[in-house]
């Protein structure tokens, strides 16, 4: 083979993979949560500090935990989104109110509804590292078995509820 | 050289001597506080587009350095509080790339291209030595060659 | 009006720029003397039209003209006036204005500069550059157009982004671009020779100088970049291996082994095809990098606000630059013949080592920084490749290269032989491992890293020297009559390779030992690192043309004795409600002390990042050293005399 034409070959195979690369996510850091069981935790809830909530007690059932804040901006363009899907009353959210402080948390439910069955308080963010939260709003799809099967980074939108979430969720309520 | 070389360490010595010494012992044990200052240097902060969680003042960045200085103080090694990391973020958060199946061909990759390199650039030399437009000058080319050197000459002095 | 104005200017020069691009090399091809003559008109006349474009968005943005799109997202009225000009190339589309601007003043440099090249070699040069040109001007027009309207206009601006409004920010994106833009040159060169079938050493005469140029803006460029981020980022890190830094080093690391490799071919007639391969590669790797700032492919604190489309227009365009030149390189080459002979230890084969070496490195940064994008793309997870990867692959690959700088020039071309170089360098190589050795002693802290850096340095400094040494003996006079009578493009290379020495000993010594807290402080603390002590006396509200802020008051002494107030800054930019931090650093030729503000916490206190770096200012030193020798071999008698020649010889003629 005529050895000059290497280069040309190498820029070839490196083309293709940046047509691909166009695609691609580079900042999407998919979490190796998935398919594992949900991290334990034991949390106080936000609207009743004296009580504990565990993930124990979600045990059997197919549940959405999104992970949210009053600060967060973002959080406010999913909440609607939320609400809705709480409405249709398909699957039960649990709130993780992230590093918040809980008058500002409960003020924001107020102010912008509360589609929740409850939130808990993570104050300092340790069950946040646990699930691998990194940014904010986060949600994760969890199985009766307490194993992770789908994480959303980012808000939630429609599409994703749609397309995602409900079909997966249908799925799951089958296992027993 | 010699002196020059003496010049510029006596530079060094007079500039640095305060440099070096360490600031006043902390609370923390030393090692602590160097093994906690070594991870955080080999974990990257998710939030910020490329620094370290030793380097970034982010929130998340905070909260993993509590995360390891707890870990440190519990007793773990540098690889269990790597792999807590990493169990939760995945390789991503590896500042350094791990080595693995998926990863021989970054790490091995600069010794493969030296290899490479070293080998064209050896048979390049050998084959220089084998082939070349070289032959002796012909009468007329000689000729030609000291006109033209003995016009450079001129030209020199001249310009 | 003038917005308008500005686009029409846009249009015209790319009609121009087609012309420049098809005439010329048409009638190189066919020897239509007419057709080759379009060339220089043609470049000068896209030159003016260019910049009459970008006179238009520098006006509108200094007319604070918030109908121009472009104007209304960077710009803000109490921006002050040079970050308003700054800000015109702030953006993708008006840095791309910026890259057409810079590549239209390198062609009409060309076309000036250009009375002693042949005509079909000129015209070829031109037509090349000329398509090169077509290509960003139709991209910008299409789909990055930096005078889009806005309507209504805004009434105010959104500001430029707080972290670029500073001197950086003026002057180390023109001097990039004109290192990246510059390359074209050299490329254009390559071209023309591939196409016209003579590659010979007069070839490589006339692409030196171009290169070498190029190269020195680059230099600049990113020593800036480096610099700007060290005293802009706030906690004192020089270089990241960011992707965005890498595209700009990539180029540089292959336009560096350019020209070395070009001095082979000029003087020995040897390496031409690997040489024009390498003028291919480095404008190649510029172009590679603008993709990759541009389209959103990777992650970078540098990257411009991504777009898909763009990043698919960009793709396109180059693999019919790259695609198209190294195919015509693949067809052409191999008639292209080889050069003189060589022993397996002389100077040439020094400067093959260096090529190597410098391609490999360059392969390790780019393999380094592709590899998350290749692994993604074959769903094989996602890793991220960060700086501890790069300095371990990168370091070990440069320390024989700076070895072998102090063998090249020393060793003679054709043959040298190993008991000669020896004897000449013996001394050399022991004050450089006795001094790698003694100095860190002496300095307080002795590690591997730390002496064989220093003793890397040294043996640059000392071979070096053996070089002047060597050099000036066989001439007569005086130290500095001898010294005046070595060509310029000498002193060129000895004091780039200082340079590199220079650079060096900073990167060693910062490394080595600099020392960090990282601290809460109540007002009246006080924290001692290195030789001095530094106390917090508080901070004061402060307020900017376009911010507000906390301005701290940190008192330094050293020894007992005050010698300074440094005043780190916390600020918020009104517009965009973003804080930023403003170090506060007092530079010295041996070293900085830098102080940044983090966060405030309860009690009035504020936590307190305070460094000192020793040595640290050298690392940029060093590459200006090394820009400094690249313009000192351009200034070269032998460039000049040409030049008196040929006015002489048109003097004749007119005669």
């Amino acid at each position: 083979m005529n050895k000059f034409v290497i280069p040309l070959a190498v820029f070839a195979i490196l083309l293709a993979f940046l047509f691909v690369g166009l695609s691609l996510n580079p900042r999407e850091v998919p979490s190796p949560l998935v398919g594992k069981a949900a991290p334990a935790f034991q949390l106080a809830q936000l609207h009743k500090p004296d009580a504990a909530f565990s993930h124990k007690d979600m045990a059997g059932k197919v549940w959405l935990l999104n992970v949210w804040a009053s600060w967060c901006v973002a959080c406010r363009e999913e909440h609607p989104v939320l609400v809705d899907l709480a409405k249709a009353n398909v699957v039960p959210i649990v709130g993780l109110n992230y590093k918040d402080k809980p008058d500002e948390g409960r003020a924001w439910l107020k102010q912008f509804g509360d589609p929740y069955l409850l939130s808990v308080m993570d104050r300092d963010g340790r069950v946040g590292i646990d699930f691998g939260v990194y940014g904010v709003p986060e949600t994760f799809l969890i199985d009766k078995q307490g194993v992770i099967r789908f994480k959303q980074i980012g808000p939630v939108t429609r599409d994703v509820v749609n397309k995602k979430i409900l079909p997966l969720v249908r799925e799951l309520e089958k296992q027993s | 050289m010699r002196l020059a070389a003496l010049l510029a360490a006596a530079a060094v010595a007079l500039a640095a001597p305060g440099f070096a010494k360490d600031a006043p012992p902390t609370e923390r044990d030393p090692i602590e506080q160097a093994r906690s200052v070594k991870l955080a240097n080999e974990l990257r902060c998710l939030v910020c587009q490329n620094q370290s969680i030793a380097e970034s003042n982010a929130e998340l960045a905070v909260d993993l350095r509590r995360q390891i200085d707890e870990q440190i103080g519990a007793g773990k090694s540098d690889r269990e509080i790597v792999d807590f990391m990493v169990a939760r973020y995945g390789d991503f958060v590896l500042y350094r790339p791990p080595l693995k199946a998926t990863t021989l061909l970054l790490w091995g990759g600069p010794l493969l291209l030296l290899a490479i390199g070293t080998l064209v650039g050896w048979r390049v030399l050998r084959g220089r030595q084998a082939k070349t437009d070289e032959r002796p000058l012909t009468d007329e080319e000689r000729g030609e060659a000291e006109r033209l050197l003995a016009a450079a000459r001129a030209n020199r002095e001249g310009a | 009006m003038i917005p308008e104005l500005g686009q029409f200017a846009l249009i015209l020069a790319l009609l121009l720029a087609v012309v420049q691009g098809t005439f010329p090399l048409a009638g190189a091809a066919r020897g239509v003397r007419e057709w080759m003559a379009l060339a220089k008109p043609a470049a000068q006349g896209q030159f003016v039209f260019v910049a009459i474009a970008f006179g238009c968005l520098v006006w509108s943005f200094l007319q604070d003209d918030f109908s121009v799109l472009n104007v209304a997202t960077n710009s803000n009225t109490r921006l002050p006036t040079a970050y308003k000009v700054a800000a015109s190339w702030g953006s993708h589309e008006g840095s791309l204005l910026l890259w057409v601007l810079m590549m239209a003043t390198w062609t009409v440099a060309v076309s000036l500069f250009s009375r002693h090249l042949p005509n079909e070699m000129v015209a070829r040069v031109l037509g090349v550059m000329g398509l090169v040109s077509v290509g960003f001007l139709l991209f910008m027009l299409l789909t990055s157009n930096p005078f889009d309207r806005l309507f209504p206009p805004a009434p105010e601006g959104r500001d430029l982004n707080p972290l670029l409004q500073d001197p950086g920010m003026v002057i180390h994106p023109p001097m990039l671009y004109m290192g990246y833009v510059g390359f074209s040159v050299a490329f254009a060169f390559a071209i023309a020779a591939l196409l016209g079938g003579k590659l010979d050493a007069t070839w490589a005469r006339w692409s030196r100088p171009w290169t070498t140029a190029a190269w020195c803006f680059l230099t600049i460029g990113i020593a800036l970049g480096s610099w700007w981020a060290y005293y802009e980022l706030g906690w004192g890190g020089w270089w990241f291996w960011d992707p965005v830094e890498n595209a700009s080093f990539l180029p540089w690391l292959i336009g560096t082994a350019l020209i070395h490799s070009l001095a082979v071919t000029e003087k020995r007639g040897s390496f031409k095809s690997w040489t024009v391969l390498l003028a291919i590669s480095a404008f190649s790797l510029s172009l590679l990098g603008t993709f990759l700032v541009r389209s959103g492919v990777l992650t970078s604190v540098h990257a411009f606000a991504t777009d898909p489309k763009r990043g698919v227009f960009i793709l396109a365009f180059l693999s019919v630059v790259i695609g198209g030149s190294l195919a015509l390189f693949a067809w052409r080459a191999p008639k292209v013949g080889l050069g003189g002979r060589f022993d397996a230890l002389s100077r040439e084969s020094a400067l093959l080592a260096n090529n190597v070496l410098l391609a490999v490195a360059a392969g390790s940064v780019l393999l380094g920084t592709l590899y998350p994008l290749f692994l993604d793309a074959l769903n094989l997870g996602k890793i991220s490749v960060g700086p501890p990867y790069f300095d371990a692959v990168f370091a070990p690959i440069m320390a024989p290269l700076v070895f072998l700088m102090g063998v090249g020039p020393i060793a003679r071309w054709k043959k040298a032989e190993v008991p000669d170089l020896v004897a000449r360098l013996k001394w050399a190589l022991g004050a450089a491992i006795g001094a790698g050795l003694a100095v860190p002693f002496l300095a307080g802290k002795w590690t591997p890293m730390i002496a064989f850096g220093l003793a890397l340095a040294f043996w640059v400094f000392a071979a070096s020297f053996v070089s002047v040494k060597e050099r000036i003996r066989n001439f007569r006079g005086g130290l500095a009559a001898r010294m005046a009578a070595q060509p310029r493009s000498y002193w060129g290379m000895l004091i780039a390779h200082v340079g590199v020495g220079v650079f060096i000993v900073g990167v060693t010594v910062v490394k080595g030992y600099e020392t960090e807290r990282d601290l809460r402080m109540d007002v009246g603390d006080t924290v001692t690192v290195g030789a001095h002590t530094f106390r917090f006396d508080g901070v004061r509200d402060v307020v900017g043309p376009n911010y507000r802020g906390a301005r701290g008051d940190v008192t330094v002494s050293r020894d007992g004795k005050v010698i300074e107030t440094l005043h780190p800054e916390k600020r918020i930019y009104t517009a965009q409600q973003m804080p930023m931090t403003e170090a506060a650093i007092d530079t010295g030729l041996f070293g900085d002390i830098y102080v940044s503000l983090g966060e405030p916490v309860d009690g009035g206190a504020w936590s307190v990042r305070v460094y000192a770096k020793p040595f640290v200012t050298w690392i940029w030193g060093g590459c200006f050293l090394m820009a400094l020798g690249g313009a000192l071999a351009i200034s070269d008698r032998r460039y000049r005399v040409t030049a008196r020649r040929e006015s002489a010889v048109s003097a004749n003629q007119a005669a």
